[in-house]
């Protein structure tokens, strides 16, 4: 009999609402699960860059209690860092600790090669934080971004998130990405002790929260654009069948559940239709299903396997995998139902494709020799290369800037999540606190 | 025993003379891909020699002595013995990224079919799987495709299609844990599970 548990939510009410400089951030209470802290997977900084930019974020003035747990300026230092973009001094060697404008001075954090500062003040008011925050180019002594935020004391680290995104902005020019979320499925156990839950957390692994616990496999999580539902594919029947998920109800819906194969799910850009594979009519075709009237399209028709079908970049084409020309290679249609012209060359074996956001490249599973490794190939000049240096990667999803890439691999034996970025530098691992951890998508940015 | 089951037994004997000769439909098949051989399972013709009711024509054994219908029936139970033992065995391995039904696996597979032909209420679950290489979402279809494989060679060799159920774990059940291709190629897999 087949054990299934949808853990009831209270979902974080969406946030941040700019009024003039104060920013809120409103959130409901987080009602930690039983056992969510052993669920949570720990961060492991694998490398960075030497490229990265010195930052200085002083340790924030506090005033009154501050709630548990990581204090605000050390979550942002931490965030900046795993970005592999930053690369932020150690408190310990800063020669003064200013937490505003008027107790700054250039000259010390020139002398010790700082490009950047950040400083700041949080303030505990009945139920709420308040962070209020200024970052200075230090070269040009020059104050380029200063806000108050605001969040209840419960939820520090989205404060410390939304702070490390308008930081990150100001710098790089790019969204920042530290307020998205993860959804990742762990396996614990084996035999008749095996659970998979499907969670979702922070980009560091913290505050992971199970969101459907099975006893039969569950993969492929798929985020909605706007990021309150996942599409999965759990065996809870006994095949693979496809469901919606509302994250801030629980509620599930049945979306394919055809004879046959249902998998792949991937949200359309405008989150009213879904690709999945299914294999209804004989063999793996890539469909698109109108959400609202279940309506179904088929897209490919083939004797040979075509599945992991994706929207690209501009979400007027559509990228897929088929192993039509004898070992699976990725393909792109102009439009859905078009010709598929092939679009990797390079090994036998290229699968699993995810369009960058700019459309400059796919980026797939890739097989090197015995390597299964994270590739991206520039879809002008159909070059390939590789990103990642690990051996069994799979499942690459794209932040939604771009500029990193989450997988699932093993490092000296552990199943983790890493984290590179985009062009293959700077990464950080989420190891499985037990067991695996694995099928890693990285959610929308949702608040603006 | 009577005549009439002394009668089933040539059947079954003569039966298994033709699941061998059939095998070669099956070696077409895998080696054709996966477009043309579709037509070909539908012609379940062959499934009515194989479904062990002895009423084909032909098989008379009046002409036989007592001695030999003995002797057949021995063997006949021999036979069987042979075929239960044969079908002790519900996994199927595969090599990387193939759907290919090897030829050590057929004759087990042919003792399966039989099997499902003659007990027509029998059914089978059959589970495909792959090694944790590669992409998830592939190696799902991929593991359909063998379980498919399977299927169709079981229909060809006599089970009917009622019989017969599929389903695609991909990589997500493996047998063994662990990585290595000693590993890897015992999750390769196709499981028959019987009710």
């Amino acid at each position: 009999m087949t054990r299934l548990v949808i853990p009831m939510t209270q979902e974080q009410v969406p946030v941040k609402s700019p009024m003039r400089s104060l920013v809120l951030v409103c959130m409901t209470m987080l009602m930690l699960a039983a056992g969510s802290a052993r669920a949570e997977l720990l961060i492991r900084i694998t490398e960075g860059v030497e490229s990265a930019i010195p930052i200085a974020v002083v340790p924030f003035k506090e005033t009154g209690t501050m709630p548990p747990g990581d204090k605000i300026s050390s979550i942002v230092r931490s965030d900046l860092t795993m970005s592999g973009e930053f690369n932020p001094l150690e408190p310990e060697k800063m020669l003064s600790l200013p937490s505003r404008q008027s107790d700054v001075y250039f000259r010390d954090w020139r002398m010790l090669g700082q490009r950047y500062l950040l400083v700041g003040e949080v303030t505990r008011r009945g139920e709420r934080l308040e962070a209020r925050y200024e970052l200075f180019d230090v070269n040009r002594e020059e104050r380029i971004l200063g806000e108050t935020a605001a969040a209840p004391a419960s939820n520090a680290r989205s404060l410390a998130h939304h702070i490390s995104d308008k930081v990150y902005e100001a710098i790089t020019g790019e969204t920042g990405v530290f307020s998205t979320k993860l959804a990742y499925v762990t396996v614990t156990g084996q035999g008749d002790d095996i659970r998979y839950r499907l969670q979702v957390s922070d980009i560091d692994g913290k505050r992971a929260k199970v969101r459907l616990e099975s006893d039969e496999p569950i993969l492929s999580p798929a985020w909605s654009p706007d990021g309150k539902t996942l599409a999965y594919v759990s065996f809870e029947t006994g095949k693979p069948v496809i469901f919606t998920h509302e994250l801030a109800t629980g509620k599930r819906q049945k979306v394919a559940d055809f004879r046959g194969l249902n998998s792949a799910p991937a949200w359309g850009p405008d989150g009213k239709s879904l690709l999945m594979t299914l294999s209804r009519d004989g063999n793996a075709e890539v469909y698109n299903m109108d959400l609202s009237t279940r309506e179904l399209t088929r897209l490919t028709n083939h004797w040979a396997i075509d599945t992991e079908g994706v929207w690209d970049h501009a979400g007027r084409g559509i990228f897929f995998t088929s192993d039509r020309s004898g070992g699976p290679q990725i393909y792109h249609m102009e439009r859905p139902g078009a010709e598929a012209r092939r679009i990797t060359f390079g090994s036998r074996y290229n699968a699993r494709p995810r369009p960058g956001p700019d459309g400059q490249y796919v980026y797939h599973v890739h097989q090197r020799d015995n390597a299964f490794l994270i590739a991206r190939t520039n879809l002008n000049t159909g070059e390939e290369s590789i990103v990642t240096r690990t051996e069994a990667d799979e499942s690459p999803s794209l932040a939604p800037n771009g500029r990193m890439l989450i997988y699932a691999t093993e490092q000296n034996g552990d199943s983790v999540l890493t984290v590179v970025s985009a062009d293959g530098g700077a990464a950080y691992s989420l190891p499985a606190a037990e067991g695996e951890v694995r099928d890693p998508a990285w959610g929308p940015v949702t608040t603006r | 025993m009577n005549l009439s089951m002394s009668s089933k037994m040539f059947a079954m004997l003569l039966a298994a003379g033709l699941v061998a000769g059939c095998s070669s439909t099956g070696e077409t098949m895998d080696e054709e891909g996966y477009g043309s051989d579709v037509e070909a399972i539908d012609q379940e013709g062959g499934a009515t020699v194989y479904d062990g009711t002895g009423q084909e024509g032909g098989v008379s054994s009046s002409a036989m002595t007592d001695e030999e219908r003995a002797a057949a029936q021995r063997k006949a139970e021999s036979e069987q013995a042979a075929q239960a033992a044969l079908r002790d065995v519900t996994t199927f391995y595969f090599d990387f990224d193939t759907s290919e039904i090897k030829p050590e696996a057929r004759e087990v597979l042919i003792a399966h079919a039989r099997y499902l032909a003659e007990n027509p209420r029998a059914e089978v679950r059959i589970e495909g799987h792959a090694d944790e290489r590669g992409s998830k979402e592939y190696n799902l279809a991929l593991g359909e495709r063998r379980a498919n494989a399977v299927e169709r060679f079981l229909i060809v060799n006599g089970a009917s299609r009622g019989q017969t159920e599929t389903v695609s774990y991909g990589e997500e059940k493996p047998a063994v844990r662990g990585s290595g291709e000693n590993v890897w190629a015992q999750n390769r897999r196709v499981e028959l599970v019987f009710d």
